[in-house]
């Protein structure tokens, strides 16, 4: 399907596509298995540009905006969703800066971001605090010309790797999500540490940890936006992440539907291909519309973000919530159609599966988008 | 530091054919890329310039969709392009190809490096680099897997041989032509792509070069090509079998039969 790119999104595309095609494919399933991170695909990505697609010129970027993200992030899926997380999760914990940030963070962060040499990663959840995002109970206490912040906050993408966190704490215990502040964290910064590295179904490449504020002073210049706005810069930040998400989707579907399209070509059974029976072939096609559908609304909500609509809650809400969906199902009957052989992890289909999952889950559960859409959508009657 | 670097653009594929009347290459429909020798000479180059300073120049012989080659070798790296094309030059062989690239590199101001793949995988025959580096009677040193040392004036560089490698020391300017033990090639990046995008590319014909007519394309060319053929595939041998004496006893009788 003709998306009617432009010249330098095709561009972007196609050079992301060969970097997972040549250095990612062939790498994704020894760092699923061995759970390390992907640093020299880190690098490749930063010397391609790929971290600055979307951010300024004037910071180092390219300029374009979160559409260009997600073709890049969708490309990468393609090859390894978890590798593609270290890209995708670093546009997570940038995103703060670049909404909300000030001319002086901006310039301070955002070039070593663009230019890939820093990663970033963004912090909320906590133990108790899951979808229930308002329960956080890290705190930022101020102190003269800093705050001191003490939480520890759960499974944090690319924690323990990144440079730079962008972390949600209460400033006023009393006021609840309205007392919650963002700020800047570089790593290093004393009483600032890392938990052991979770062990996971999926997205293994990924590195997942705990990061642990013991009287952890920042300096108040590290303060995104005013005190209070935390909550409003995260629920921004997220609505602006999630077609990303969607291209993730998007991208590990794509990849599961390519082996199985490939298998059930060469698989003889009954003395044809398996893809001569007709059960198969209406999976394939299912699993082709499916996957464009869900590519055609990550897209046009990417646009609609770039567009600079004032609220896009809804529409981000869905299309993470329809291309995770898609992605699982697709996963799922790439498996079924290469049968024992889909089961194995000598081929990429159970992985794909297994990576998928977490598409449905984090950046807010399915059931929390869905219950984003129906708001909006109540809301929006009682408007008319 | 000014580094050259000699690229060709071929057909992408390993399985090129020959049109059987002409014994020409057939381009038709066959996408062209740069060949992958030079791939390794372009990620040397621009390294030489990470290191040194200065400034890559990626030069190449060819008609004039060879354009392309030029910006996709910017994309990686390099600083401009130079496409060297004229009818004049049609039908050149190894000798009259790399005196026409000398030619051009005489013309640009000043040259410390010159790099060159080690073949081009259409031809095959390694000889441009080390024919450039005769007709600019420079030192050459081909085979090189890997570039040591290297400042304004000399370089240390190890050279492929098949029982290892010689370490070679040179003064520069040389022209050196690279295998693919040397490097890794980056991938391009978006900002090099959109600079090459709107690079402008260096132009220049037979007149333009000042060179001697006479040597230019074919009546230039020393070589024809009288025929391009796949050799046949070479027969199995004959198996003798035995104990070790039989064996080497009935050898012995039939090399004698053979007179060899
Ligand atoms: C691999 C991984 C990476 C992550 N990366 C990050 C990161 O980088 N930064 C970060 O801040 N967080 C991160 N998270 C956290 C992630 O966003 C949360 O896990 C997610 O929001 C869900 O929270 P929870 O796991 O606590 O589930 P819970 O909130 O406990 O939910 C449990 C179940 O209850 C359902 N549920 C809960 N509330 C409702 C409701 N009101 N209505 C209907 N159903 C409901 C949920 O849908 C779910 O099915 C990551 C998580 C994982 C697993």
């Amino acid at each position: 399907m003709d998306y009617l790119l432009s010249e330098s999104q095709v561009m972007i595309r196609d050079l992301a596509r060969k970097i997972a095609q040549e250095k990612i494919k062939p790498v994704a399933a020894h760092y699923d298995e061995s759970e390390e991170f992907a640093w020299p695909v880190m690098k490749i990505l930063a010397e391609s540009d790929l971290f600055g697609v979307y951010l300024p010129e004037q910071y180092g970027g390219l300029g374009g905006g979160i559409l260009d993200m997600c073709l890049v992030t969708e490309e990468l899926s393609r090859a390894c969703g978890g590798i593609a997380l270290g890209y995708a999760g670093t546009g997570l914990g940038t995103l703060p800066i670049l909404l909300h940030g000030s001319e002086e963070q901006k310039k301070k962060y955002l070039p070593a971001i663009a230019s890939g040499k820093r990663l970033a990663a963004f912090c909320i959840t906590e133990a108790e605090a899951g979808s229930d995002a308002g329960s956080i109970k890290t705190t930022a206490r101020k102190e003269g010309n800093k705050y001191i912040l003490n939480g520890t906050k759960q499974w944090i993408t690319n924690a323990g790797e990144a440079e730079i966190y962008t972390v949600i704490a209460l400033t006023d215990k009393a006021k609840g999500v309205r007392g919650a502040s963002a700020f800047i964290v570089e790593k290093g910064t004393k009483g600032m540490e890392f938990g052991k590295k979770e062990k996971k179904m999926g997205i293994r490449a990924s590195a997942t940890r705990e990061v642990i504020f013991t009287d952890c002073e920042v300096p108040a210049e590290n303060l995104i936006s005013r005190e209070g706005m935390g909550f409003i810069v995260a629920m921004k930040t997220l609505d602006t992440s999630r077609p990303g998400v969607a291209a993730q989707a998007v991208g590990i579907a794509q990849g599961a539907l390519d082996c199985a399209l490939d298998y059930s070509r060469t698989r003889v059974q009954f003395g044809q291909p398996i893809s001569s029976f007709q059960a198969i072939q209406h999976m394939l096609a299912d699993m082709g519309t499916q996957i464009e559908a869900a590519r055609a609304l990550a897209y046009s909500v990417a646009r609609m973000v770039d567009s600079g609509a004032k609220s896009v809650s809804k529409e981000s809400a869905m299309a993470k919530l329809f291309a995770s969906d898609v992605a699982m199902k697709v996963a799922v009957d790439a498996v079924q159609i290469m049968g024992g052989y889909g089961y194995m992890r000598d081929y990429p289909a159970e992985k794909f599966m297994r990576d998928a999952k977490i598409t449905q889950i984090y950046e807010g559960t399915n059931q929390i988008q869905r219950n984003v859409v129906a708001a909006n959508m109540i809301k929006e009657t009682l408007k008319k | 530091m000014n580094i050259i670097v000699c690229i060709k653009q071929v057909p992408n594929t390993t399985d090129v054919r020959i049109d059987p009347v002409t014994n020409t290459l057939i381009r038709d429909g066959v996408e062209s890329v740069i060949n992958p020798f030079d791939a390794y000479a372009i990620e040397e180059a621009v390294r030489i310039k990470e290191r040194c300073g200065g400034k890559v120049t990626a030069i190449t012989m060819g008609p004039p969709q060879a354009e392309n080659a030029l910006k996709e070798a910017i994309g990686l790296g390099c600083d401009e392009g130079v496409l060297v094309s004229d009818r004049k030059f049609a039908g050149s062989d190894t000798w009259a190809t790399s005196y026409t690239l000398a030619c051009a590199i005489e013309k640009l101001e000043t040259y410390d490096v010159i790099l060159c793949g080690k073949q081009a995988s259409d031809g095959d025959t390694a000889q441009v680099g080390p024919g450039i580096s005769t007709h600019l009677d420079i030192p050459q040193v081909t085979y090189v897997k890997k570039i040591s040392e290297i400042n304004e004036k000399s370089a240390k560089v190890e050279r492929m041989t098949e029982e290892g490698y010689d370490v070679v020391e040179t003064p520069l300017p040389c022209l050196f032509t690279v295998v693919k033990e040397i490097n890794t090639p980056r991938m391009p990046s978006l900002k090099g792509m959109m600079r090459a995008k709107s690079a402008k590319i260096i132009k220049w014909t037979a007149a333009d070069l000042e060179a001697d007519p006479a040597a230019l394309g074919l009546d230039g060319s020393p070589t024809r090509v009288v025929k391009i053929f796949t050799p046949e595939p070479r027969k199995g041998g004959e198996m003798i079998s035995g104990s070790p004496a039989e064996v080497a006893k009935e050898l012995a009788e039939l090399l004698k039969g053979e007179v060899v």
